[in-house]
C-alpha cells in the first residue's frame, strides 16, 4: 500500500493533473471488459430502479387472484402478461424484482456511506493519536472482527428488533472494522512522509493534516473496499431478509422474496430461481467494477 | 520465538474480555426485564420479584454482575438454555461435531478443488482455461449461497431425486454417536446403507458451503502462484533444466502455499457464517441452526452462550493460524 501512494504526485500539484489522471485510470479501467460490462450493468440497475414505476408492468402489491403460480412466459401455461409468473400470492414476479432493484441499491449505498464515514474517522484517529486512543479503538475492532459477521448482524438485529432500518445499522456496524484498519494502515504509511511533515511545519492543524493532507492519499483502496463491501451488504442483507430478520413481507425485497417462497420451491422453481438470480447478477456485476477498480488504481500489478 | 508467541498471546486477553463483556451485556440491553421474561405468561408478586432480582444478582452494579459471569465462565458455567433446560455448553458440544464435520468436509472440496485450479490458471495464465477458471472464481464469490442452496434442492432433490434435503442421515438408521462424525460413526455401526445414507446427506449441505472458500482460494492460489513463478529461484530451476511439472509442482506451489495457507485458516469466520445459512436450510442440526433457533425462540443464555463460544473459535484459530504462519515465515516474527 505504501509503495502505491509513493508514485503518486505531490499533492501541490494534483489539482493540475486531474483530469489528466482520470484519463489515465479510465484508460486503465477500460483495458477490463469485464469491469465496463459490470459497470453498464450497474448504470442500467440504477435506470431500473429510478423508473421502476414507469417501467414495472404491475404493481409490486397487486395481488391477482386468478393467477396464483402462474408460471412464466417461456414454459408451457405463461403468459406475457406475467412474464416471470406469479408468486404464491399472484403477485407478478419480474414487477418485484424491479422495484426490489431500488431497496438492494439503497442497502448497499446507505450502508456503504455509513460504514465508510465512521470507519474512515476511526481509522484516522486511531492512525494519528496512536497511544491509548488508538489501541481501545482497535480491540475495539477486534471484538468485532472475531463474530462471524451476519451471526454478529442477526443478534444486533434480534436485539433491536427485526426490520430493514435496523439490518442495515447492524450490516453497517459489521462492516465498518475494515474501514477502520484499512485507514489507520494508510495512515501509518504516509504520516511520517515528507509531504506531510512539509504540511505539519507550514502550520497544518491536525483536521487539516488528517483530511486534506494524508486521507486524499489514502483513497484508492478506500475505493476498492466500498465496492467489496457493496457487494457484501447487499448479500447480507438479503440473507437477513430469507432468514426473516431482515425486511418484512410484503416488501418486495430479493431476499424476503426468497424466504416466502421457499415452501414452493418443489412446485414452482420460477419463484425462488428469479430473485437469486437478480441478486447473483447485482453482486457479480459490483465484484467485477471491484476487480477493475482494483486493477486501475495499481497498473503495476496488473502488468507484473 | 518465545516472545512472538507470548506477544500474539497477549493480545488475546482484551479480545477476550470484550467478546465476554459483549455477549454479557448482550442480555442486559435487550428490550424487556430478565425477571418479567423468565416469569413468563404467569404474573409476579413484588416481593418474589425483588427476591429473584437478588438471587440472579441483577440489583448489583453492572461492573460487579460481569465479574460474577467471568467467574462462572472460569467454571465452565455457561448458563442454562431457557427452553431444553439443558447446560448451554453441554448443547453447544453436542451440536458442534455436525458443524465440525460439514466444515471439514467444505473445506476438503474446497482445497482439493480450489488449488489444482488456481494452479492451473496461474500456468496457462491468459488462456481460455485460465479466463474459465476465474470466471467461475468470480461467480461463486458473488453467489448468494442460500439461493444456491435452493438451487442444488431444485436440481438434485427435486428433478434428479437423488440427494435427501433435510438432515444428516435416514431415520431408519439409529445408532450411538462414538465420534459426532456421521460418516465415521455410520462405518462404525455396521449397519448396511448407513454410510451411504449419512454421504448423502452430507453431499449438497458441504458443495454449499464449500462455494465461496473454494472461490477465494482458488483465487489467491492463482495470484500467488503468478507471483512465485516470476521469481528469480524459478527461473534458475528451470534454467537447469528440471522438468515444468517438477519446477510448478515442488519449487513454485511450494511457496506459492504460504499466503494460501493463511487464507484457508481466515475461511473459519467465512465457514460459520456459511454454516448459519447452510443448516438452516439442510435443517443440519449443528451450531449455525441452533443460533438461529435459539434466536427465534427468544433462548437467550443459548445466544449468549453460542455468541461467544463461537467467537472464541474463531479467535482460537485466527491465532493458531497467525502462529504457524510466524513458524512458516520467519519475517514476519521480526516485524513490530
Amino acid at each position: 500500500m505504501a509503495d502505491m501512494a509513493a508514485d503518486r504526485d505531490e499533492p501541490g500539484t494534483a489539482a493540475m493533473a486531474r483530469p489528466g489522471r482520470f484519463a489515465e485510470f479510465w484508460s486503465y479501467f477500460r483495458e477490463n471488459r469485464g469491469a465496463v460490462v459490470g459497470l453498464f450493468f450497474m448504470g442500467a440497475l440504477v435506470l431500473v430502479a429510478v423508473f421502476a414505476g414507469v417501467i414495472a408492468p404491475h404493481s409490486p402489491y397487486e395481488q391477482y387472484r386468478d393467477h396464483f403460480l402462474q408460471p412464466p412466459v417461456f414454459i408451457e401455461g405463461g403468459t406475457w402478461t406475467f412474464p416471470l409468473g406469479t408468486d404464491p400470492v399472484g403477485r407478478d414476479v419480474l414487477s418485484r424484482l424491479i422495484f426490489g432493484a431500488r431497496y438492494s441499491l439503497f442497502i448497499g449505498a446507505v450502508v456503504v456511506s455509513v460504514a465508510m464515514v465512521v470507519g474512515v474517522a476511526l481509522g484516522l484517529v486511531a492512525g494519528f493519536a496512536r497511544g491509548i486512543l488508538d489501541a481501545a479503538i482497535m480491540r475495539i475492532m477486534d471484538i468485532i472482527l472475531a463474530f462471524p459477521s451476519l451471526l454478529l448482524a442477526l443478534v444486533l438485529v434480534a436485539v433491536i428488533g427485526p426490520g430493514l432500518f435496523n439490518a442495515m445499522i447492524a450490516i453497517a456496524i459489521v462492516l465498518q472494522p475494515h474501514y477502520v484498519r484499512l485507514t489507520r494502515a494508510a495512515v501509518l504509511g504516509e504520516r511520517t512522509k515528507d509531504y506531510v511533515t512539509a504540511a505539519r511545519v507550514a502550520g497544518a492543524g491536525s483536521f487539516r493534516l488528517m483530511f486534506r493532507t494524508i486521507l486524499p492519499n489514502c483513497m484508492a483502496p478506500l475505493i476498492v473496499q466500498a465496492t467489496l463491501s457493496f457487494s457484501n451488504a447487499i448479500l447480507d442483507a438479503a440473507a437477513l431478509g430469507f432468514l426473516g430478520m431482515g425486511a418484512q413481507p410484503p416488501t418486495p425485497e430479493w431476499g424476503t422474496m426468497l424466504a416466502e417462497a421457499r415452501e414452493f420451491i418443489l412446485r414452482a422453481w420460477w419463484v425462488v430461481t428469479f430473485p437469486g438470480l437478480a441478486i447473483l447478477l447485482t453482486v457479480l456485476a459490483i465484484n467485477l467494477v471491484g476487480d477493475g477498480l482494483r486493477d486501475a488504481f495499481d497498473p503495476k500489478m496488473k502488468r507484473s | 520465538m518465545l516472545g512472538f508467541f507470548l506477544r500474539r498471546i497477549g493480545i488475546l486477553i482484551p479480545t477476550f474480555l470484550g467478546v465476554s463483556f459483549l455477549a454479557f451485556m448482550f442480555i442486559r440491553v435487550l428490550p424487556g426485564d430478565p425477571i418479567l421474561l423468565m416469569a413468563g405468561e404467569r404474573s409476579i408478586k413484588a416481593d418474589r420479584y425483588q427476591e429473584l432480582l437478588h438471587q440472579h444478582g441483577f440489583d448489583r452494579p453492572i461492573i460487579e454482575q460481569y465479574g460474577v459471569y467471568l467467574g462462572q465462565l472460569a467454571k465452565g458455567n455457561l448458563g442454562v438454555s431457557i427452553v431444553t433446560k439443558k447446560s448451554v455448553l453441554s448443547e453447544f458440544l453436542t451440536l458442534f461435531p455436525a458443524t465440525l464435520e460439514l466444515s471439514l468436509a467444505a473445506m476438503i472440496i474446497a482445497v482439493v478443488v480450489g488449488v489444482p485450479a488456481g494452479m492451473i490458471a496461474a500456468v496457462r495464465r491468459g488462456s481460455i482455461v485460465d479466463h474459465g477458471v476465474m470466471a467461475t472464481a468470480l461467480v461463486g464469490y458473488s453467489m448468494p449461497i442460500f439461493w444456491w442452496a435452493l438451487l442444488l434442492i431444485i436440481v438434485f432433490s427435486g428433478w434428479l431425486g437423488l440427494t435427501p434435503v433435510s438432515g444428516r442421515i435416514d431415520l431408519v438408521y439409529y445408532f450411538k454417536p462414538v465420534t459426532g462424525f456421521m460418516l465415521i460413526d455410520s462405518l462404525l455401526s455396521g449397519q448396511e446403507g448407513a454410510f451411504r445414507s449419512a454421504l448423502s446427506h452430507l453431499v449438497l449441505p458441504a458443495i454449499v458451503l464449500a462455494t465461496i472458500p473454494l472461490a477465494v482460494i482458488a483465487r489467491q492460489t492463482r495470484s500467488a502462484m503468478l507471483e512465485v513463478l516470476a521469481e528469480d529461484y524459478v527461473r534458475t530451476a528451470r534454467a537447469k533444466g528440471l522438468a515444468p511439472r517438477r519446477v510448478i509442482g515442488i519449487h513454485a506451489l511450494r511457496n506459492a502455499l504460504i499466503p494460501v495457507v493463511t487464507t484457508i485458516g481466515l475461511q473459519v469466520g467465512v465457514l460459520l457464517t456459511g454454516a448459519i445459512l447452510t443448516e438452516t436450510i439442510f435443517s443440519w442440526p449443528g451450531i449455525g441452526k441452533w443460533m438461529v433457533d435459539s434466536i427465534f425462540r427468544r433462548d437467550y443464555p443459548s445466544v449468549q452462550g453460542g455468541l461467544l463460544l463461537i467467537a472464541m473459535i474463531v479467535v482460537f484459530v485466527n491465532l493458531v493460524v497467525d502462529l504457524l504462519y510466524g513458524l512458516i515465515n520467519p519475517r514476519i516474527r521480526h516485524v513490530r
